[in-house]
């Protein structure tokens, strides 16, 4: 007996490997099964590996160009929406716990969340600014990318997926719009869905089919709320995934001067990149940013309330019934042209070119120079100044002078307020795209550059117009009255 | 020989796969007729949608507009009599049009579409007129039909029933 307990004692011990580098002690043991490199990093290799293995940080490269860290050119605006949705799956999680989609509940939950439920207000504030913002930064990321060239060569198909993202973004705030159920939610998906009806051939079902019916109700609460909770959320994650994995695989642009030096201080005057490890450099800055942005977020929604208005009325569209604010451009269009044009002709030719912006032939060496040169700088303020006093301008004339469809009483208003404004308008722009370039004998991604401004400033100007001076029975007024 | 053979190993290989992809094709065209229909929109019997007993013909003063809102419609009588059954959703966009007693005529919130009592554009930007529903008048008793609302271009003495 006292021998085979002694052979099986020397088997145990042959089963040691002396060469096993596994430290003994079982936490030690369970740790290193997690994190495999050795924490915190002792040089630049260690920092690359542990790049390398992280599920998380394997989206980033190992090492970036040193250039592309300065906060002024990309102003983190890609970082700062990948922030947002971070906040607004934490936070829309959470209220799915005391919110059921039921035209009976839904707005009696919001009341209770505002009132009983500890931090309720807080949350829903966090998650409403925060998907507001979105919009916002995911708007100004796209045009930092344009405006220094980032989508050049071999980034044009992250582009696209950036378009892809921000419709994305729209679609899950226009869902979300709806779930509180009260006035201002019930009316803008109304009016937004309606839109839909004018689709040709296909339109009026496609509407019928996303509602759930021939109007809103039961059936759009939960409709709305399966794709606002899971199904974009879903797509949303994957495709950023895949956006920030296409940026590792193409690289950043880096900032260069209007004379194509590199924009930075420790490569001054050189034309080469210096590389730095992404451990700490770039992941320090992008968490000290994020760190401040929750700060300053949080802040707002402290002090700052989501609206909440009367439950929704099927029965009473309150005047003004305006959109929700991101699309108050679109309403603003609608009030010009003919359904058709302003809803489908017009956005979808601004969607079409904006995806197909970076297969453009790109005439000049200016990838990373903000506004391309000195000459598209001095374009691009022309371009939004045309934009702003042209749309102002047109806006006016429009309202008080010009009645189309009784100058062409002949006409089918389709063709009288549609085909004929739209006409004129693209006239303009050839116009000015020819005279502007001639005037500056510029390139024509300079010239493109200044009628990307003008449209954009157009919109924007369009946006302005719709929130803050269309009043009661969306007639023009000074913001003043509008707010009265 | 051996040439021949090559030859009639890649028609089978193409024909095999033909035959998995158009398979394939089956299934998707299969898994997105079942997701459609599963989303398809479900209606309700007994609702908005069915027919409306609204009232005896005298209840209805000649140049009156009276709201029904459980059908979503206003049963106008014209001033010559005529009974017109308007369905209250703007042609624009949608928003529910008020009628306006003061001015005599609706006056969309929205984007301030106007039409006339018999539903006929006063000012755009509604692209047609009021759709209406049909009217049907028996006995003296109205009722109106709200399962079909009817579209129209322009407004028509005979959109009108009379008693």
């Amino acid at each position: 007996m006292a021998q085979a307990a002694a052979t099986e004692i020397m088997e145990d011990e042959a089963m040691i490997d002396p060469q096993d580098p596994r430290p003994e002690s079982l936490p030690q043991r369970v740790w290193e099964s997690i994190q495999r490199d050795e924490l915190p990093p002792a040089d630049d290799r260690g920092r690359m590996r542990v790049v390398m293995n992280n599920l998380v940080l394997h989206l980033h490269p190992s090492k970036v160009a040193r250039p592309t860290l300065k906060f002024t050119y990309t102003w983190g605006l890609g970082g700062l929406a990948i922030l947002l949705v971070a906040l607004l799956v934490i936070t829309g999680v959470m209220l799915m716990f005391v919110y059921t989609p039921s035209p009976e509940t839904a707005y009696q939950d919001m009341l209770k969340l505002q009132t009983e439920v500890w931090f309720g207000q807080l949350v829903r504030n966090l998650h409403h600014w925060s998907g507001n913002l979105l919009v916002i930064v995911a708007f100004l990321h796209l045009l930092r990318v344009f405006f220094t060239g980032g989508f050049r060569t071999p980034r044009e198909f992250n582009w696209v997926l950036g378009v892809a993202l921000l419709l994305l973004v729209v679609a899950a705030n226009f869902t979300g719009y709806l779930l509180p159920w009260d006035q201002l939610a019930y009316w803008a998906v109304t009016v937004g869905s309606s839109l839909l009806s004018y689709v040709t051939l296909v339109g009026e079902g496609l509407r019928s089919f996303l509602l759930g019916g021939p109007e809103v109700g039961a059936a759009t609460l939960t409709n709305f709320y399966g794709l606002h909770v899971a199904i974009i959320p879903l797509t949303l994650m994957g495709i950023v995934s895949f956006h920030i994995w296409r940026v590792r695989k193409d690289t950043l642009s880096v900032p260069r001067r209007l004379d194509g030096t590199i924009d930075d201080l420790a490569s001054a005057g050189s034309r080469s990149v210096e590389k730095v490890t992404t451990l700490p450099h770039l992941v320090a800055r992008e968490l000290a940013f994020a760190l401040v942005m929750t700060g300053l977020i949080l802040l707002w929604a402290t002090w700052v309330d989501a609206p909440l208005e009367a439950a929704a009325n099927p029965d009473h569209s309150p005047n003004p019934a305006k959109a929700a604010w991101y699309f108050m451009g679109l309403q603003e269009l609608l009030l010009h042209f003919h359904p058709v044009f302003g809803a489908i002709v017009i956005p979808a030719l601004a969607l079409g070119a904006l995806t197909l912006l970076p297969y453009q032939r790109f005439d000049l060496q200016a990838e990373g120079v903000w506004f391309r040169s000195r000459k598209g700088r001095i374009m691009a303020i022309v371009g939004a100044v045309f934009g702003l006093a042209g749309t102002v301008a047109l806006v006016l004339v429009d309202e008080y002078a010009l009645d189309l469809p009784r100058l062409l009483p002949s006409l089918p208003t389709i063709i009288s307020n549609g085909w004929v404004p739209l006409a004129a308008l693209l006239l303009l722009l050839l116009g000015y795209y020819a005279a502007l370039r001639r005037a500056f004998k510029a390139t024509a991604c300079e010239t493109r550059q200044s009628v990307f401004v003008l449209l954009v400033v157009s919109f924007v100007t369009l946006t302005v117009i719709g929130i803050a001076f269309r009043g009661e029975g969306m007639a023009l007024m000074w913001p003043w009255e509008v707010w009265r | 020989m051996s040439e021949v053979n090559n030859t009639a190993q890649s028609t089978r290989r193409d024909f095999l796969k033909c035959a998995w992809g158009a398979a394939g094709l089956v299934a998707l065209v299969e898994a997105s007729g079942v997701a459609l229909s599963f989303f398809s929109p479900r209606t309700t019997e007994g609702e908005f949608g069915g027919v409306f007993t609204v009232g005896r013909v005298e209840d209805f003063p000649p140049g009156s507009v009276t709201p029904f809102n459980n059908g979503r419609f206003y049963l106008v009588r014209l001033a010559d009599g005529g009974f017109l059954a308007l369905y209250r959703k703007c042609t624009h966009l949608g928003c529910a049009v008020p009628w306006n007693p003061a001015e005599g005529r609706f006056v969309c919130p929205c984007h301030a579409s106007a039409f006339e009592m018999d539903g006929q554009i006063i000012n755009p930007p509604a692209p047609r007129p009021l759709d209406r529903f049909a009217v049907i008048i028996a006995d003296g008793v109205v009722k109106v039909d709200t399962s079909a609302p009817i579209q129209r271009d322009r407004t028509n003495r005979e959109d009108a029933v009379y008693a």
